[in-house]
């Protein structure tokens, strides 16, 4: 009787706090929430990319023809930051290709293809003893269970479960809030999973030596809150209803909200004590540690433009064209599909692109639901997107940065603290699509480090190279000098021997390249064969010059 | 096969090692000017600014003895930094020195190359791997685009292959749209 009514008291009397900002749009929730769960049916294909999370692409295990069981690993993690890939169900592998994903870009990636043989039939699955095991071990384990973040980041999940050199993470925040529009599926799952969460809560729990947990869910749930709280009790676990404002549901807002600290700008929020997992992680890593099944599925919401939308558990590398299909014929104004929600979400490539474990949910998207933005104005300085910012930046600056593509002023305004929330966009009477300057800003910068640390490796090796040649021309030097006397003939027969043994290559090659390959040089256009030419030119201007130098240089 | 993949192998390892510790062991104290003009410079190291090598270029442009607008690889926006960084006025890039191009990497035909190791030679970043008669490969990672191991290859089988776009290095366009007049 008495020790409940604490733990009561307690979520009672939690002071919640408030973040910057923030925007009310409208839900659209109710929408897809009227229907349970539904397990998706097999497709006709799997398409499983071997890149499904932050970190380095997985290693493909099998090749074409081989028979893989469900649960099966097909690709290997490369590298700490990294995670596993399983088959989906059980079935033959038909291709190791570069096809089309679910990425902005519309470019392809490796992907295995398998073809169900309709049997499920799984691999043998070991529930984990996650008491006992040695906690590295544990998290590697975790890494070839392909457990990733399901809130949409998809960063790999073992990487976060360690402490690290902190003896503990003192707080441990679960992620229910699902903030953004026409997104259900984690509510849904909340509703009808909850211990199962709980369960994997635990599991965390244990891993980063956590003292409280704090469990976020937007007061727009309360069938959730209802399932969550009746799942926690008997334990210490705290649920709290947040207020429901956009983007509650960021890890840094949260984290805000619930503790009324924040990470320093740039920081991670382990620096104050804090992990913060989506709910639905929650839920996985409980199946994986408790079950021993690895990340081969995940709650999806198929919302918008659609006859019933639902949420659905879908096998991943289920094609996003089959899967709609299941809530109802696609209505004929549908001119696409946005993955993610409308303020966070892009717009597929292709709708033959899988579904994938950042895959929350797809709206097929219409003129009507989603019509094309007014044409964009000039900036009129009116604060808006400021007072709309989460992260407290002042947008209109960064804007101006980005368009003028003046980048290290943009990261001095510390563009990289944005988490394109697209709020400012949101609030913006001018229209202006400020987040796809930051984003175009951020790629420029990425790619300008990626060059400058090219560029270092360059120099260091180049570097290194002039001293290898210097040093080898002075032993060169010093060993002719000792013997001034000695007949220079067996140098020279060794270079003819070898100027032969070249020439006789040469001629076996040409015979070989005459049956092998007909593009050779004889055919090569005359602009190729002058480029050769300023490129024979240069480098003999080059090796004066650089014989020069050495002639100069006092040794 | 096998022993041409450990020797390579090995060979990688051990550049790696003798690489790193040059690093720390080398290390000379420069102008410092130099250095930030080095800095400025793409490191392709392919002689086009007509000195053998960005560090070369960078020194004749302390010393007042090269213009800024030599090094096709770095391009306007490297012509603009060096002016910026001089107090000078930008240039256009002079194009007796070559024009910018998309950056490429050599690549080796392996059915072709016949192991001569001339190529190696030449490499001014030791991106090239193989030993004497084996087949020779680039280490597509280090590779500048230089340029400078096509002509002394005796089978022409070195080309080059400009970089293709693809997931990890694809970049967010800035926004076009017109913008209406108040
Ligand atoms: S809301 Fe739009 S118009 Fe107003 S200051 Fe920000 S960018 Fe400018
Ligand atoms: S997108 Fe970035 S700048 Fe705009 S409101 Fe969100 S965090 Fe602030
Ligand atoms: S032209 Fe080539 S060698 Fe000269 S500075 Fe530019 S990259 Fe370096
Ligand atoms: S120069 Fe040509 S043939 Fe000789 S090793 Fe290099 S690639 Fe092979």
């Amino acid at each position: 009787m008495e020790i409940p009514c604490v733990f009561h008291e307690a979520h009672l009397m939690r002071q919640l706090h408030k973040f910057h900002g923030g925007v009310h749009s409208p839900q659209h929730k109710q929408e897809s929430t009227a229907r349970p769960i539904a397990a998706a049916r097999l497709p006709t294909r799997l398409v499983v990319p071997m890149h499904q999370h932050i970190g380095n692409r997985a290693k493909p295990l099998v090749q074409v023809g081989d028979t893989v069981l469900k649960g099966q690993m097909i690709g290997q993690a490369d590298g700490y930051v990294s995670c596993a890939v399983h088959a989906p169900t059980s079935g033959v592998v038909t291709a190791i290709e570069m096809a089309t994903v679910p990425h902005p870009s519309g470019l392809p990636d490796l992907c295995i293809t398998i073809a169900p043989d309709g049997a499920e039939r799984w691999v043998e699955r070991t529930p984990l003893d996650y008491r006992a095991m040695n906690p590295s071990e544990l998290r590697n384990r975790l890494r070839d269970l392909g457990l990733a973040g399901l809130g949409g980041a998809v960063f790999p999940s073992h990487a976060k479960l360690n402490p690290g050199k902190q003896p503990k993470v003192p707080t441990l925040i679960l992620n229910g809030a699902e903030c953004e529009p026409w997104i259900t599926c984690d509510d849904m799952l909340m509703r009808e999973r909850a211990a199962e969460i709980v369960a994997g809560a635990k599991i965390m729990q244990h891993m980063l030596g956590s003292d409280e947990v704090l469990i976020g869910i937007e007061d727009n749930k309360p069938e959730a809150l209802a399932a969550m709280r009746a799942a926690c009790a008997g334990t210490a676990f705290e649920v709290i209803a947040v207020p429901t404002i956009y983007p509650g549901g960021g890890a840094k807002q949260l984290t805000k909200v619930l503790l009324g600290k924040e990470p320093p700008a740039g920081g991670r929020s382990t620096d104050i004590g804090v992990q913060v997992f989506n709910i639905a992680t929650s839920y996985s890593l409980a199946r994986a540690v408790l079950h021993g099944e690895p990340l081969i599925s995940r709650i999806v919401t198929v919302t918008g433009n659609v006859e019933r939308p639902q949420n659905f558990e879908v096998l991943l590398g289920t094609p996003v064209k089959e899967l709609v299909a299941l809530a109802g014929k696609p209505r004929s104004d549908t001119h696409g599909y946005i993955m993610g929600g409308p303020m966070m979400g892009f717009t597929l490539p292709a709708d033959h692109a899988p579904v994938v474990k950042a895959t929350n949910c797809l709206i097929a998207s219409s003129p009507a639901l989603f019509p094309p933005s007014p044409p964009a104005l000039p900036c009129i300085r009116c604060t808006q997107c400021a007072q709309a910012c989460p992260v407290g930046l002042q947008p209109q600056d960064l804007y101006w940065f980005a368009r003028g593509r003046e980048f290290g002023k943009a990261q001095e305004y510390d563009l990289f603290d944005c988490i394109e929330c697209g709020c400012c966009d949101y609030v913006c009477p001018s229209h202006i699509p400020l987040v796809q300057y930051y984003r175009f800003a951020k790629s420029e910068i990425w790619a300008r480090e990626r060059e400058k640390n090219q560029a270092d490796v360059a120099r260091e090796r180049h570097e290194f190279r002039e001293t290898r040649l210097e040093r080898a021309e002075k032993e060169r030097a010093e060993k002719l000098a000792a013997k001034t006397q000695g007949s220079k003939t067996p140098a020279s027969g060794d270079t003819d021997a070898k100027q032969a043994a070249i020439q006789a290559a040469i001629e076996r090659a040409k015979l070989k390249r005459a049956g092998v390959v007909p593009q050779n040089v004889e055919n090569l256009p005359a602009e190729r064969l002058k480029e050769i030419e300023e490129i024979e030119a240069r480098r003999i201007k080059l090796k004066e010059a650089m014989e020069k130098q050495n002639e100069t240089w006092p040794d | 096969m096998l022993t041409a993949l450990l020797v390579m192998i090995g060979l990688a390892l051990f550049l790696g090692l003798v690489l790193g510790f040059s690093a720390i062991k080398f290390k000379v104290e420069d102008n410092p000017l130099v250095q930030k003009i080095d800095a400025i410079l793409p490191q392709t190291q392919c002689g086009q600014c007509g000195f053998p090598g960005c560090k070369p270029y960078a020194t004749a442009i302390a010393k007042g003895e090269a213009d800024i607008n030599q090094c096709p690889p770095g391009g306007e926006e490297g012509i603009r930094k060096l002016a910026e960084l001089l107090g000078v006025e930008a240039k256009p890039l002079n194009a007796e020195h070559g024009v910018p191009k998309p950056k490429s990497v050599a690549v080796i035909d392996e059915n072709l190359c016949i192991g001569c190791t001339l190529c190696i030679q030449a490499c001014p970043v030791d991106a090239i791997l193989g030993a004497a008669k084996h087949m020779h490969t680039i280490i597509a990672q280090e590779c500048t685009g230089c340029e400078l191991c096509l002509p002394p290859c005796p089978v022409d089988c070195i080309r080059m292959e400009p970089i293709q776009e693809d997931i990890a290095n694809w970049k967010w366009k800035s926004p076009v749209y017109s913008m209406k007049r108040t």
